[in-house]
């Protein structure tokens, strides 16, 4: 569905990517870790059309995409819950999930919004208040929603359980599972690198600007220098 | 009781196209975070190209759209060739472009208008309605009833319509906002033709009472940017509650005080308020980005 070639992005003059090389089939869950720099928020910006390349391919479904702003990425089903949430602080919860569908013209866009209050109840009871008014957690679920309005084939998760309680971890967790049964592609990238991976069909592992390990999320589990590096086990 | 009713009255009417030409600063600065100061320039479009358009033979109304038209061409001109190519800059060199692009389109009327004062007939006659004592012109009327309509369309548009959230949407996150898919780009471009249409609208409705010139421009924005400081930048409320304020301030100033300090209010306005509380009335306090 995604395949990255030689991935290469830059802030100015200082290179973030160094030609990532990276792909997701159809209705996997791919998990991407790493440390803090490594390069995986940029990634993801890069995918959405938000940060320029400056070299290498993307391709979805097996067409260039590296060139398309971000509004025509969204319309192919590429769309993004971003890094700290992001929401729309002065809109209502209701209006930030319409929003989400805002490159839709079908007439299921109401079915899609309660599909995402059956997901998280906590929106529905809340949706006419404003989103900036919402706890972490709430904006997070909010934001993954917004994400899931755009009726994604490919979902890009940033952070998702960044700065909530393990309960709601948990829950995001499920959610992100859950997607993957309504046949929704996830690329998941995540500071929790053991949760990710464990719900993850393969996983990825960036290093400064390159992926140093990649495979199945049981094998890099398992595997003595990611476990010694990213998952906090000596 | 008179006197202070003819003052009311002035002022609201002075107060209503400050309102405008706040609103018109509000919806660009919300949508791109530009101050734009050539805004006032839209006015004078307004004012003049409809004052042009009816001495060439074409009916009132007939040259008020052209005059709204026109400034919307020129304000997607100016979103196109003078703002869009500089995205990425910094606010500093943004506003320096509109300064510029507003010395410009005043050279350029000064150009292909004159450099003459010109009036409007009134729409509905020049007869004075008495008002309790106060002798009210029926232009005041049109320019109250205008404005109003202009706020509740803009109201309607933004609270009711996806391309009005959209706007809203680009404004409170622009990063979101690009991410669900809204091309932030046409949604600049989209304020840019508004905030023209707007501000030609006021033009059109108060060169009947004040007259125009290719320069009416230059002070107007201050006005507007003024009102705009005063009800909070970025708050469409506040920029009508701040014109209206700066409107009534002028004219009571002028009518009790002296007239000869009449524009000095605007300025001591923005020194008050970008010292003292430089959010404004309504403005969004810092805390709200997360």
């Amino acid at each position: 569905m995604l395949e990255v070639a030689n991935l290469r992005s830059a802030y100015g003059r200082i290179e973030v990517l160094k030609g990532i090389d990276l792909d997701v089939q159809t209705g996997e869950i791919v998990a991407l870790i790493g440390s803090n720099g490594a390069g995986k928020t940029t990634l993801l910006r890069t995918l959405s059309g938000i940060q320029p390349i400056t070299g290498g391919e993307i391709r979805f479904k097996g067409e260039r995409i590296d060139r398309l702003p971000p509004h025509l990425r969204v319309e192919l089903g590429i769309t993004q819950s971003p890094e700290g949430r992001q929401v729309f602080g002065p809109l209502s919860v209701e209006d930030n999930l319409r929003l989400g569908a805002y490159r839709r013209r079908d007439r299921e866009i109401g079915q899609d919004r309660d599909r995402i209050f059956a997901m998280f109840p906590i929106l529905a009871e809340k949706k006419h208040l404003m989103a900036g008014g919402l706890s972490g957690g709430q904006q997070q679920m909010l934001a993954i929603g917004r994400a899931l309005m755009g009726r994604p084939k490919l979902l890009l998760l940033d952070e998702p359980s960044l700065g909530l309680s393990p309960l709601l971890v948990d829950q995001i967790l499920e959610a992100i599972v859950s997607l993957k049964k309504d046949g929704i592609t996830v690329l998941l990238v995540e500071q929790n690198a053991s949760a990710a991976l464990a719900i993850a069909d393969r996983g990825y592992v960036l290093e400064t600007g390159k992926v140093a390990y990649s495979g199945a999320g049981s094998t890099l589990l398992a595997d003595p220098q990611v476990k010694a590096a990213y998952l906090g086990v000596a | 009781m008179a006197e202070f009713l003819q003052f009311l009255i002035s002022g609201l009417t002075v107060g209503a196209v400050y309102a405008l030409v706040a609103l018109g600063f509000t919806l660009i600065y919300n949508a791109s975070g530009v101050v734009n100061f050539a805004q006032g320039e839209f006015v004078m479009l307004g004012g003049m190209v409809t004052v042009f358009a009816a001495a060439a033979g074409v009916p009132l109304p007939l040259a008020a759209v052209i005059a709204i038209c026109a400034a919307i061409a020129i304000g997607l001109l100016l979103h196109r060739f003078a703002i869009e190519p500089a995205r990425g800059a910094s606010a500093v060199t943004l506003i320096i472009i509109t300064i510029g692009a507003s010395i410009l389109l005043r050279g350029l009327a000064a150009i292909v208008f004159d450099k003459q004062f010109h009036k409007l007939p009134a729409f509905t006659g020049d007869t004075p309605v008495d008002m309790l004592g106060a002798a009210v012109q029926p232009q005041s009327f049109w320019v109250l009833g205008g404005t109003a309509v202009v706020v509740l369309a803009l109201y309607i548009f933004l609270e009711h319509t996806l391309l009005g959230k959209a706007v809203l949407a680009t404004a409170a996150n622009r990063l979101a906002a690009r991410l669900v898919g809204i091309n932030t780009t046409t949604i600049m471009a989209l304020a840019f033709g508004g905030s023209a249409a707007i501000g030609a609208i006021a033009g059109i409705l108060v060169t009947p009472i004040t007259l125009t010139s290719y320069d009416v421009g230059t002070l107007l924005a201050l006005k507007g940017f003024a009102a705009a400081m005063l009800g909070g930048m970025g708050n469409p409320v506040g920029a009508v509650v701040g014109g209206m304020l700066l409107g009534l301030l002028e004219a009571f100033g002028a009518g009790y005080i002296s007239s000869t300090y009449k524009d000095a209010f605007a300025f001591l306005v923005i020194l008050i308020v970008l010292f003292a509380a430089p959010q404004g009335l309504f403005g969004r306090r810092a805390v709200e980005r997360v």
